[in-house]
């Protein structure tokens, strides 16, 4: 076991390794540069700008620089957030992202397994048309519409009821977090769902259903102990991927909301060409990446005892 | 699988027990004399030697003040300075012996010494360093040859400065009020090290107000500050800045919440709400003006005057406001100098009233005929539109393009780029047509009629008249007002007849304002917009109402 993740590590890091050394050589192959303003500044002052930032030097000496760094765990100060260290972005944003990542996946599970159990159950009957029908919704309507919609419910709500139910925007306590995770959740969700319905339909023509049915045991207790616990699998499989997804593509959602989260540093370091940023949360984000499915492979084993995954390698 | 699900409820209920709601600041507070507001993003660097962004200024126009300010009304007035003289060669200031920093330290002339000097210091790298080139030596220091105590500014006292100055600058008053003139007191500034301005605790103000929280990327508080010359004055004990978004829907949203006490760029369907919502409209012009601009360098189809004739004929700035961007409050555009600039009783605009071109399809086929002859071509190659990536210049150039296309048979290929790629090309000289715009750095013409000489930076299509370096050149050498209004007129003539830009838009947009609120100010150099004398109107009911037991 130890040895297996010992492994798995190593590769983690060169998998790391390459996502930096792609971003960067991405980064710098742009037109532009995050030192280019609206307003022109006079030779004299990007000469200044440059050393101030270290671009005067030829970009494999940036590249060499930045590789010493990252290794030490600094990823540099922000361009734009011009007094911020990126580490500091990535700790004070990235808990924010991480707790409506995990509501999100929780509403995202919950809702993934119980719809999808559902569908399976009542296959080709009126409640899996209309689960599979919203599912279809979920997926095919961009996160801006329902974070737009979701907050447009709440003021109305908030009017009719004279009272602040849940406040519109802004971020601090679970109020402020349940509409978002929710809206953020739902794509999660429909994919769950399909993910699961399809898992569950599998299952229910394997030979040990029908011999627990042939035994004569109770539906429920078929249902929960042997069909559901045996199509989970699959999903736990993409739960890990998904946190990542999820707490990433926040972007939109932590807009609308105000919500201080990473996404927004994400999506704004690549609009304004801020390379700090950029690779920062590329790295970050990559590592957290490499990391959920280091963790889902091990957890697979305590799930199902068949997989030993010691044995998956060499 | 139960053993999830107990996990799941374990959670659940760990969830439902956190509190639902907090004390979540009022749009307006009456009671505690406060307000909330947003901003769009987070401020960039409150270090006013270095600060760039809209926001950094928003906010420190709140908490630091310079020699010179605006009041209530937007007109120029003393800040720190109580007298001042300006000569053409020099400018001195007296300053006021009771400011003081919000550690009740005094303001002095030397503060605003070392302020100066480290924006000209090329180990700051400032940006705006290039408006210490006023003053003498500013343009060496920048680069490097000369230290930076040897700028051409005196603190001759505490409370005396002189600033000498390498030409006569008319404006000089009005540039000071600018953020990159406010103090800086070294003492503080070097026991910050690089961590200066970088957090609430990292920071002195000597403004109204000053920042007492600061969560980045969240939320901020700005408290009055005791210890402001004119305290008297500030009526607001705080301004709350609980939201940091950019979407102008949730910015609505959360105005119609009654959580934040103004919200700004109403869309249709915006407006329309808070029209049935009964809320006052109110529009707001920011003094930028936007155009095609055309690539003049040698070799590029769009350096042939007759072309550029051609289709200057054939362009509806008026159609292109009103039904293609569609959002209220713009204005179409004939001239680069929008309208908020002064001529010498009247605006500018009015003084030098702008040709607005006749539409005729039948001349600008002429003009191309014309331009094909001199270019020695059968067809105009297609020409390139630089633009950025946003629906609003998508909008506008598909206009552009279906228009060229219609009138003229002009093929017009779009290059649309993210703001700084837009930028790099636009810089580089690759592309035939940009759309491009220009807001003002101080309340002068000239910060517009100086755009397209040969020497300007930001002169990036290259336009190059001998004539219009020289009209700008004798502008610049004398402080006669209405000396300087007559060519500001003839520059715009000059750019009308050669067609250096086809001016599209003057940018505004609709706010709403809560109506318990007054005295708020737009302004639009610097932070817009300014809180600093506005004042709650349902408090002075609350103290106007004899005390009955009533509580309020």
């Amino acid at each position: 076991m130890l040895v297996y993740i010992c492994k798995r590590l190593l590769s983690g890091i060169i998998t790391i390794w390459f996502i930096a050394t792609a971003t960067f050589i991405g980064m710098h192959m742009v037109p532009g540069d995050p030192l280019l303003n609206d307003k022109a500044v006079t030779p004299e002052i990007r000469a200044n700008l440059e050393r101030a930032y270290g671009l005067d030097k030829p970009v494999p000496v940036q590249y060499l620089i930045y590789l010493r760094n990252m290794a030490k765990g600094d990823f540099g100060i922000s361009f734009t957030q011009q007094n911020r260290r990126v580490n500091d972005i990535i700790a004070e944003h990235f808990p924010v992202s991480a707790t409506l990542g995990v509501l999100a996946l929780f509403f995202a599970a919950a809702g993934g397994i119980t719809w999808g159990a559902l569908t399976a159950l009542y296959r080709d009957q009126w409640p899996d048309f209309v689960i599979m029908f919203l599912v279809i919704v979920c997926v095919s309507v961009p996160s801006f519409v329902f974070a737009a919609l979701g907050q447009l419910a709440i003021l109305r709500t908030n009017e009719l009821l004279g009272i602040s139910l849940l406040p519109v925007a802004g971020w601090g306590t679970l109020g402020h977090m349940i509409v978002p995770a929710l809206v953020l959740g739902l794509g999660t969700m429909a994919y769950l769902t399909r993910l699961m319905r399809s898992s569950m339909l599998e299952v229910a023509d394997t030979d040990y259903i029908r011999t627990a049915k042939a035994k004569g045991l109770a539906p429920s207790r078929i249902f929960f102990r042997h069909q559901l616990r045996n199509a989970i699998l699959p999903v736990v499989t993409v739960l890990g991927p998904s946190i990542a997804a999820i707490t990433t593509g926040g972007f939109v959602v932590e807009l609308v909301f105000a919500i201080p989260g990473l996404g927004r540093y994400f999506v704004q370091a690549v609009q304004q060409l801020d390379y700090t940023v950029i690779m920062g949360t590329t790295v970050f984000y990559g590592a957290f990446l490499v990391l959920m499915v280091i963790a889902v492979d091990i957890v697979y084993g305590f799930i199902d005892p068949r997989i030993q995954v010691t044995k998956s390698v060499g | 699988m139960m053993a999830i699900c107990r996990q799941f409820m374990l959670v659940y209920c760990l969830l439902l027990a956190l509190p639902l709601t907090a004390a979540v600041p009022l749009a307006v507070d009456p009671i505690n004399n406060e307000i909330a507001i947003v901003v769009t993003e987070e401020p960039q660097w409150l270090n006013t030697i270095k600060a760039t962004d809209q926001i950094s200024f928003i906010v420190i126009d709140h908490i630091a003040e310079g020699l010179m300010t605006k009041d209530a009304n937007n007109k120029l007035i003393g800040g720190v300075a109580q007298r001042w003289e300006l000569t053409d060669d020099k400018a001195t200031f007296w300053l006021r012996e009771d400011a003081r920093w919000s550690d009740g330290k005094a303001v002095t002339a030397h503060d605003f010494v070392f302020a100066w000097q480290q924006v000209a210091n090329p180990a700051n790298a400032a940006e705006y360093a290039f408006l210490m080139r006023l003053f003498p030596n500013g343009e060496d220091i920048i680069a490097g040859k000369m230290p930076p105590e040897s700028l051409g500014i005196e603190a001759l006292d505490d409370h005396t400065l002189v600033a000498h100055l390498t030409s006569p600058t008319a404006y000089f008053l009005e540039l000071v009020t600018f953020i990159s003139f406010r103090p800086v007191r070294e003492d503080f500034f070097r026991a910050q090290g690089e961590r200066y301005a970088a957090d609430a605790d990292k920071m002195i103000s000597n403004g109204p107000f000053m920042l007492t929280e600061w969560v980045h990327g969240a939320s901020m508080r700005m408290e009055k500050n005791p210890h402001y010359w004119n305290a008297k004055a500030i009526k607001l004990d705080a301004i709350n800045v609980p939201y940091v978004t950019g979407d102008p829907n949730a910015i609505f949203n959360l105005f119609m919440d009654n959580k934040i006490a103004m919200a700004r760029n109403l869309d249709y369907s915006a407006t329309k709400m808070a029209l049935q919502r009964r809320q006052k409209l109110r529009s707001f012009k920011d003094g930028s003006v936007f155009f095609i601009e055309f690539n003049h360098r040698e070799g590029r189809p769009a350096a042939n005057l007759n072309l550029r004739l051609a289709m200057r004929h054939v362009y509806d700035a008026a159609e292109l406001t009103y039904k293609v961007i569609g959002l209220p409050g713009n204005s179409p555009a004939y001239s680069i100098y929008p309208g908020f600039l002064q001529g010498e009783n009247d605006s500018l605009l009015s003084e030098y009233p702008p040709n607005v071109p006749e539409l005729d399809t039948k001349l600008a086929l002429q003009y191309l005929e014309q331009a094909k002859r001199e270019l020695g071509v059968e067809e105009i190659p297609p020409l390139t539109l630089l633009l950025s990536d946003t629906p609003n210049s998508i909008k506008q150039a598909e206009y552009f393009q279906n228009v060229m296309a219609r009138t003229l048979g002009l093929e017009i290929k779009l290059d649309r780029q993210i703001f700084k790629q837009r930028l790099a090309k636009m810089t580089a000289g690759d592309f035939d047509l940009v759309s491009a715009g220009w807001g003002p750095d101080y309340l002068d013409a000239m910060t517009f009629a100086d755009l397209f000489t040969s020497w300007n930076l930001n002169n990036r299509g290259r336009y190059k008249s001998d004539r219009y370096d020289a009209l700008i050149l004798k502008a610049q050498s004398t402080t006669d007002q209405s000396f300087r209004n007559r060519i500001f007129g003839q520059i715009q003539q000059l750019i009308y007849d050669e067609v250096v830009v086809l001016p599209q838009y003057e940018r505004g947009y609709i706010y709403v304002l809560h109506s318990d609120i007054a005295g708020v100010r737009r302004s639009i150099i610097g932070g817009d917009e300014n809180y600093t004398y506005a004042w709650i109107t349902s408090r002075e009911e609350l103290q106007n109402k004899p005390t009955d037991g009533v509580s309020p």
